[in-house]
């Protein structure tokens, strides 16, 4: 891992932060670098919790936990970035449910140990970006969205995936006002979901996922601004037409469906062409912002002929 | 003497500088936070939205002035000044770090004062305010008359109603927090209506 942040001139501020610094499994650290030591190892999915390095990893040094769990944006809980690292530990996340529903073969209210059986949980360290013209570096655990919709079974008539986040007004103290138009829904187009980059977290640094992260399953798609990558999820719907998507309710002159990172479309409040990478000080240069996120070559296909600046 | 009198009389042993001193505190501790680490995973952002509320809030606190004292006859009018002055400071410090730790690139400051609306907003209170702070001494008021003089510190009221409305602005929803401070920016403006009527049934012996 040391060899790897230093390859990096920009990330050199955070060589000397370690996996091991932020958690204390050592040993997790220690397959992970023996895997892929193995070569072609670490391309295989191990069952259960494995811990095998993904052809999607980004070099990049992972940020803290500290940095991961601290600084979010999870209005449930309220606006400020802090609020829901204080307030998401009220959440109750067991007994959990989800229901899946809409053009499904095997719809039902599935119980979370129920579903999660025979999803493959893999680590992904994706960069994360948001819309806000920050990013970070998140050391994921999850499964391929994908896996679960074939579980469920997608129907042929099925084009969208719509998903909505839990309504509990008396612990989630964000949604006793009218922040949003709750229940918060985000929605991808079905080959998008399919996309083996998406994914549902359930993890973060080979731990079960902190609340405020979106325990105990959000969604995660890395080539998209991270508002997209909905928490703390009770419902999975097929559908056929575009499913309505809280930050485009709000505002659709600025939140379109499609969201992806873009650095060439400017969003009214922020610029997209540079971000700041967490973790880099007050004196951090801010960055260039990739196309996708820098996930290009696995996603750029699915907008083939298409207008980025109307569809954003 | 009533208790505002003892107030005031207690008041008029405190130097203006004072003020001055004890205002470079809080930017130099947020500042050392933002060093240090105190200020969290966004050091800059946490920066620029500390630094931007102090300064809101000094700047409210100097618009309620002449309110405080039709309501309750304490009188901070001889520190006015310097509480203005340091509000505008804090504010123009808010504005650096967006400049150079937020920013930073040259190309893309006029393209953000221009192309989006918080920030043009920001900016048009932060202008105003301009000719006030250069106008804030003695030399001025005596150049200018205290009546011209007068006219033009009238800047303040649309200036603050505008950092309010920036503050609403800023929030990616209307976040209750920054309408309560805009509704308190308005209510503070609302009592410079000339209603004559009003003002006597309340604050009756005030000016
Ligand atoms: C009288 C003038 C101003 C006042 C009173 C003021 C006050 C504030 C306040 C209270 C906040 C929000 C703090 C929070 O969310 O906790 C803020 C945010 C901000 N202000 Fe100002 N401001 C002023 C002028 C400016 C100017 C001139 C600029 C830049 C040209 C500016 C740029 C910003 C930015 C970029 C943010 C943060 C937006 C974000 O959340 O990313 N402000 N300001």
């Amino acid at each position: 891992m040391v060899e790897r942040c230093e390859e990096t001139d920009d990330m050199a501020f955070r060589s000397d932060l370690k996996y091991s610094d932020v958690t204390p499994k050592a040993d997790y650290l220690n397959r992970r670098q023996i895997m892929a030591a193995a070569g072609g190892a670490a391309l295989g999915a191990i069952a259960g919790p494995a811990l095998a390095a993904s052809p999607y990893d980004t070099d990049l040094a992972p940020n803290t936990l500290e940095d991961i769990t601290s600084y979010n944006n999870f209005y449930e809980f309220g606006t400020s970035k802090s609020d829901p690292a204080r307030y998401a530990g009220a959440l109750t996340t067991d007994p959990w449910s989800v229901r899946i529903d809409g053009l499904v073969e095997r719809p039902g209210t599935y119980d979370l140990a129920d579903l999660l059986k025979g999803m493959d949980i893999e680590e992904r360290i994706y960069r994360f970006r948001c819309v806000e013209a920050w990013s970070m570096v998140v050391p994921w655990n999850g499964f391929q969205l994908s896996q679960l919709l074939e579980k469920v079974g997608v129907q042929s008539g099925a084009k969208y995936v719509y998903f909505e986040t839990l309504v509990r007004p008396e612990e989630m103290p964000g949604q006793k006002r009218r922040l949003l138009d709750w229940p918060y829904r985000e929605g991808l187009r079905l080959d998008e979901a399919m996309n083996p980059l998406t994914l549902i977290a359930t993890g973060l640094y080979g731990e079960v996922l902190p609340n405020q992260n979106g325990a105990p399953l959000r969604l995660v798609v890395p080539w998209k601004y991270g508002f997209k990558s909905i928490k703390s999820i009770v419902r999975i719907s097929l559908t056929d037409k575009q499913p309505p998507t809280t930050w485009n309710m709000q505002n659709p002159r600025e939140y379109g469906f499609y969201s992806n990172v873009n650095p060439q479309v400017d969003h009214p409040r922020w610029s997209q062409a540079t971000e700041r990478r967490i973790g880099g000080g007050l004196f951090s240069r801010r960055q260039e912002t990739l196309m996708f996120n820098g996930y290009g070559e696995w996603v750029a296909d699915l907008y083939k002929g298409m207008d980025l600046a109307k569809y954003f | 003497m009533s208790p505002a009198q003892h107030i005031n009389a207690a008041l008029r042993r405190l130097p203006a500088w004072l003020f001055y001193l004890v205002a470079v505190l809080p930017p130099a501790w947020l500042f050392w936070q933002a060093v240090s680490g105190g200020l969290g995973a966004d050091p800059v952002k946490g920066l620029e939205l500390r630094i931007g509320k102090l300064g809101l809030q000094v700047l409210v606190a100097s618009l309620a002035i002449t309110p405080l004292r039709r309501f309750t006859g304490v009188s901070l009018i001889r520190f006015r000044r310097a509480i203005s002055l340091i509000g505008f400071a804090y504010i123009f410090l808010h504005l650096l770090v967006w400049l150079l730790l937020d920013v930073q690139i040259a190309s893309q400051i006029w393209a953000d004062i221009l192309k989006r609306p918080y920030i043009t907003i920001g900016m048009g209170a932060f202008v105003l305010m301009l000719p006030l702070a250069a106008t804030s001494n003695g030399l001025s008021l005596r150049r200018l008359g205290a009546a011209r003089w007068r006219a033009l510190h009238r800047l303040t009221y649309p200036a603050l109603a505008l950092a309010g409305v920036h503050y609403v602005m800023v929030g990616k929803v209307w976040r209750p927090e920054a309408l309560a401070w805009l509704a308190g920016v308005l209510l503070l403006l609302a009592f410079r209506l000339p209603l004559a009527k009003w003002r006597a049934r309340f604050a009756p012996g005030a000016s």
